[in-house]
């Protein structure tokens, strides 16, 4: 019999399609925007467990605490702190890196960007390669031996930096100090990374004044080791050589697993937030059903007589407005889900067009979408309550006589 | 008393005398036969301060079968007394018995639905609902009562073919002439198979052809269904349909005439 009442309510919101299309839109933009942010969370998400994937799960990242990378920290790593992680058991290698951000001059021109500082033996260079990702695309990579050579990110063979593109064997100089070009890396898909320098430790140790100074240390444990007891190992050793309590360290021992999770941490709290801002939106849009609805019972207080008269109960009165409310909000679901889904593939398309491609892949996520329309109907649902009631309680005779 | 040309009628001033006085009918010999009865019904507006009597102590028995027309001036209290007989509206004081049963002790939601499956109701405006077909305003009382769909539509069908619109089921209201909506509202009206058809200016808003096609057929539904008919109308041509007329002013019974003829002034 539900049938019935659908199919009347139906009828009413294809009476009044402006008005409809009015109350859709409000509800429309809420759903559209939940689910793009959504869609476009997991897309994210699934990025950066791939990006950390990559790097393989056999990595400890070492830096000081408190900066970023080896940034913005007062306290450094040396030297002695790479041997002594290098001894730990379970840690089958250990590089140590200078990392920083710097000026670089080429045609006359000044461009801002990181520059690494890395040891050009090969064990060190396979090493960093591996946990960085990075693979040459032209030229060649660093050679032991080498000093004030360069390699630069993907962005410098495109003309946007220099005006004009970076040729292996051209000079750049990095710091006030000169550099020659030996080759370039792929595309890594970070624009800060595309347009960053990596240069020997040697090198980066004498530019920067920072002698025995490592910016952090990667290292990679013993295939069978669990990272995260290795990286529980190490963190004891380094208390032990560097003389600080439990509690009290002054370096930061992390995992890709871990870095994976505090991005996740970080991306979860973008999203509550912003999908919170989304729902403002939603339940505005739910008051805009109820103020449909209740407009929609004023104008048909007549009809809601004849029905009464003709043998409607209250509850079927109920039923109809319900369903009516209902409808709006499913309608709004639909279309922002369609809407939502369109946003977040365009965002896709985008990134692939300005970052790279596959590194933001949208899936759509068809529970998702249910959830959605169902909790869109719901909405609707709510917001009709308070004028399904006004309609069902409306007194039979002072509605008929209503004009 | 379905048609009430016979020798009986001499006899009926006698009980229209008791309405008259508007004592509490203690008539035996009719119960069997009345459907709607009205005891000392008074309905009161309140309108801040100051109170309003629309019906002051209406007495009426309305039988089974029986064709009768309620006609009144505006302001004489007729539509609230339709409300009342078509059990629309409840009594401030005094009993309404539908059936002999209290309608008073009924909830409103209740009443809906007992309203809905013995009454059914002709209105001067036709109150189709716009949005649905002729079909499907005509099927709408029943979904009320929770007919299944099969049986409805062939109901319902059935009666739109009676009234020869068996060509515009579909036809949504304004596709349809006054006429043709007045008609499809005796379909409805039809639909629960009502013992009742309560007609409130049914030919108000239709051209004489048009009113006189639908008298036509609330008089076949008399005779030949053996259906109850209260006409409320201040037309007086139309009593000429009914069997009994009772004529309301301000409040009260003023006269009930039998055929047109009167018996008690």
């Amino acid at each position: 019999m539900l049938k019935d009442y659908f199919k009347i309510s139906a009828r009413e919101i294809f009476r009044r399609k402006l008005r409809s299309w009015l109350t859709l839109i409000g509800i429309f933009i809420g759903i559209a925007a939940i689910v793009s942010l959504i869609t476009l969370g997991q897309g994210l998400q699934n990025a950066i467990e791939g990006q950390f994937e990559a790097l393989g799960k056999d990595k400890l990242f070492i830096m000081p605490k408190g900066g970023t990378w080896g940034m913005g920290s007062s306290e450094v790593l040396t030297e002695n702190d790479l041997e002594t992680i290098k001894d730990v058991s379970g840690i089958k290698y250990a590089t140590g890196m200078g990392y920083t951000y710097g000026r670089f001059e080429f045609n006359e021109l000044i461009h801002y960007g990181f520059i690494s500082g890395i040891s050009p033996d090969p064990e060190d260079l396979a090493l960093v390669g591996e946990a960085q990702t990075w693979h040459i695309l032209e030229g060649r990579n660093l050679e032991k031996g080498d000093k004030y050579k360069a390699i630069l990110g993907y962005s410098f063979t495109q003309t946007d930096i220099f005006e004009k593109r970076v040729e292996v064997g051209d000079k750049i100089i990095l710091h006030n100090h000169e550099f020659k070009i030996v080759g370039f890396l792929e595309k890594i898909g970070s624009p800060p990374d595309d347009a960053s320098a990596i240069i020997p430790l040697a090198a980066y140790e004498e530019v920067f004044d920072s002698k025995d100074e490592l910016g952090f240390i990667i290292a990679q444990t013993q295939p069978g080791e669990d990272p995260l007891k290795v990286a529980e190992d190490t963190e004891k050793e380094l208390r032990r050589t560097r003389n600080v309590d439990e509690g009290e360290e002054n370096f930061d021992i992390q995992t890709p697993e871990q870095f994976a999770e505090s991005f996740n941490v970080i991306l979860d709290i973008v999203q509550i937030v912003l999908i919170g801002i989304a729902m403002i939106s939603l339940l505005v849009g739910g008051i805009g059903i109820m103020n449909t609805m209740y407009t929609s019972v004023l104008q048909r207080t007549k009809e809601i007589g004849v029905m009464k008269a003709l043998g409607a109960r209250n509850k079927h009165i109920m039923y109809l407005f319900l369903i009516e409310s209902g409808l709006y909000g499913l309608g709004g679901g639909i279309l922002g889900a369609a809407i939502g889904i369109g946003f977040a593939k365009a965002a896709e398309l985008l990134m692939a067009i300005f970052i790279g491609p596959a590194f933001l892949s949208v899936q759509i996520d068809w529970l998702l979408i249910v959830a959605t329309l169902a909790f869109s109907f719901v909405v609707g649902c709510l917001s009709g309550i308070a004028p399904a009631r006004k309609a069902s309680k409306l007194n039979p005779v002072d509605s008929l006589r209503y004009e | 008393m379905k048609i009430k040309k016979n020798p009986n009628e001499k006899k009926e001033p006698v009980s229209e005398s008791k309405f008259k006085k508007q004592k509490v009918s203690g008539d035996s010999r009719k119960h069997s036969k009345t459907i709607i009865e009205l005891k000392d019904v008074w309905k009161t507006y309140y309108m801040g301060k100051i109170s309003l009597n629309v019906l002051k102590g209406i007495n009426l028995e309305i039988n089974k079968g029986e064709f009768v027309a309620i006609i009144g001036p505006s302001g004489s209290g007729k539509s609230t007394l339709m409300n009342h007989v078509g059990i629309l509206d409840t009594p401030t004081k005094g009993q309404v018995l539908l059936d002999n049963k209290d309608i008073s002790k009924f909830s409103e939601s209740d009443l809906a639905q007992y309203r809905g499956k013995k009454i059914g109701f002709i209105f001067q405006q036709f109150n189709l609902i716009p949005t649905l077909t002729a079909l499907e305003n005509v099927v709408l009382p029943s979904i009320f009562q929770n007919v299944p769909e099969e049986e409805r539509t062939k109901r319902g069908q059935k009666l739109l073919n009676d009234v020869g619109l068996g060509e515009r089921f579909n036809h949504k209201p304004t596709e349809l002439s006054g006429g043709q909506q007045q008609r499809v509202a005796i379909s409805r009206a039809l639909i629960n198979n009502p013992e009742i058809i309560l007609a409130d200016e049914p030919t108000g808003n239709l051209d004489s052809a048009s009113g006189k096609q639908i008298m036509d057929t609330l008089s076949e539904l008399h005779k030949i269904e053996k259906k109850t008919i209260i006409l409320v109308t201040h037309d007086v041509e139309l009593i000429n349909y009914a069997d009994r007329t009772i004529f309301l002013k301000d409040g009260v019974i003023e006269k009930i005439t039998h055929n047109g003829k009167v018996h008690k002034k």
